[in-house]
């Protein structure tokens, strides 16, 4: 399993606003095609090198699928990196506040110590 | 030797903007309360006539990744661009160029590092809301030219908290130490309790009121003992999981200086978090370029209109206020067509 991974995709994703439409219209596709293309870009790096050993786990590429951000929160994924690209994908779909409030009632079954995000 | 006209600590709410540029139906009602409050304190920056701003805040994932993640970077370069995509689409935050002052950047790299702070240095460095938010509520003209110093608070493992308070306390010694004759404020960004992401985001309040009160209590009176006795990185998970950046707060004690109480205090209440704004003059002079009276010497203000909510403590040991001001600085440029703003209190369920 790899926090790093999945904040990668994360991070990778929220900060390309095409991108971001893309991974909300078809999770799967952008899913795969992330982890072909840029799962091994070494990012803030010139072009032209990439790592080699970078893989979702079967379970860490099921959830980027489900876009499930209750489980990426159990996983360990970054709570901040998650928020800001849910909300930039679902906020518009409610009123004010309604996604952030119910994707804090999501996760009310939590209880601290919350998953350790360390990467 | 430079002068530290300021020294100045808040929380860097990123929708402070949206909120109080906002109009009509999509204006909060909070959205006065909270423009009255910023304009009082943007006076105690204004009042300090600075030259050079150090700007210390923590970049949110924006250019600073975990493939590469420094605890301490000094920004070193002519000028900052700010703010990001995501940032402009979430928080409605404009695009904006601050000059840099490289000479202040090299004395407090070459002397960070001479006091064992392995600091990073960046020479092209896109600045986010941790420092934006503070010039959009301090100094909106943003025509001052900054030092930006980033923490990390973000991206565990973090340093420990007596390391911010050290950290800030070298800022301190060595903006007094630096060979010019230049005003110069210190503002640095955090947060009290904040949790993001997880169960106990958006409330009404901030996640835990009780951290938030006694966390005022110790920035506001220089408090550094019984905060460091406190505050662990271990701790600082119990008030929200975003409440890392209190440390951000630790290191502005540190540049304060242990026991010296704040000149200006003042909390908001908000939905999610509470807001808190300190001014430090040094030394307990008012601050002016040379001739201007000191604090203490001030005479008293009438007493303000009767709606302001009440003060953290230490109320009765503040200094008057300034007098208001009637032309308030223009406002960063407005973005149009923000979406709403988020619901007053009480909407959570």
């Amino acid at each position: 399993m790899s926090k790093y991974l999945l904040d990668k995709f994360l991070y990778t994703v929220d900060r390309d606003p095409e991108l971001v439409e893309r991974y909300r219209s078809d999770p799967a596709g952008t899913v795969a095609w992330w982890e072909d293309e840029m799962a091994n870009s070494i990012l803030n790096c010139h072009s032209g090198e990439k790592s080699t050993w970078l893989v979702l786990s079967d379970e860490e590429r099921d959830v980027l699928v489900r876009q499930d951000h209750v489980r990426l929160f159990e996983l360990g994924a970054h709570p901040f990196l998650t928020l800001t690209l849910f909300i930039a994908m679902f906020e518009r779909d409610h009123g004010p506040l309604e996604y952030q409030i119910a994707y804090g009632e999501a996760l009310q079954h939590l209880s601290l110590p919350y998953p350790d995000i360390a990467t | 030797m430079a002068t530290v006209a300021a020294v100045i600590a808040s929380t860097h709410h990123p929708f402070y903007l949206k909120a109080t540029t906002s109009t009509g139906d999509e204006r909060p009602p909070f959205a006065d309360e909270w423009q009255a409050r910023i304009e009082t304190f943007r006076e105690t920056l204004t009042r300090a006539e600075p030259d050079v701003l150090v700007m210390v805040g923590s970049d949110h994932f924006h250019q600073l990744w975990l493939d590469n993640m420094p605890q301490f970077l000094v920004g070193k370069a002519p000028y900052y661009d700010a703010n990001w995509y995501n940032e402009e689409r979430e928080f409605g935050l404009p695009r904006m160029t601050l000059a840099g002052d490289e000479e202040l950047s090299q004395h407090l790299l070459r002397g960070g590092l001479d006091r064992d702070f392995d600091l990073a240095f960046s020479n092209e460095l896109r600045i986010d809301h941790s420092i934006t938010c503070p010039i959009i509520t301090l100094r909106p003209e943003a025509d001052l030219p900054i030092v930006p110093i980033y923490t990390n608070i973000f991206a565990p493992p973090l340093p420990q908290p007596k390391r911010f308070v050290q950290l800030g306390k070298a800022i301190r010694e060595m903006v007094e130490s630096w060979e010019s004759d230049k005003r110069v404020a210190i503002i640095g960004t955090g947060h009290l309790s904040l949790e993001l992401g997880g169960p106990r985001q958006f409330g009404e309040h901030g996640p835990d009121p009780e951290f938030d009160r006694r966390a005022v209590e110790w920035i506001a009176n220089g408090d550094l003992e019984g905060c460091c006795g406190e505050v662990t990185l271990d701790s600082l998970h119990l008030p929200g999981n975003a409440t890392h950046g209190f440390m951000d707060f630790m290191l502005m004690m540190g540049v304060a200086g242990e026991g010296v109480k704040a000149d200006h205090v003042d909390t908001l209440d908000l939905f999610h978090t509470m807001e808190a704004y300190f001014t430090w003059y040094p030394d307990g002079s008012s601050p002016g370029r040379g001739g201007f009276e000191t604090v203490a010497e001030r005479p008293p203000q009438p007493p303000e209109e009767g709606e302001r909510p009440p003060q953290p403590p230490e109320e009765g040991e503040r200094p008057p206020q300034p007098p208001e001001e009637g032309e308030r600085p223009p406002q960063p440029p407005e973005e149009g067509e923000r979406p709403p703003q988020p619901p007053e209190e009480g909407e959570r369920s």
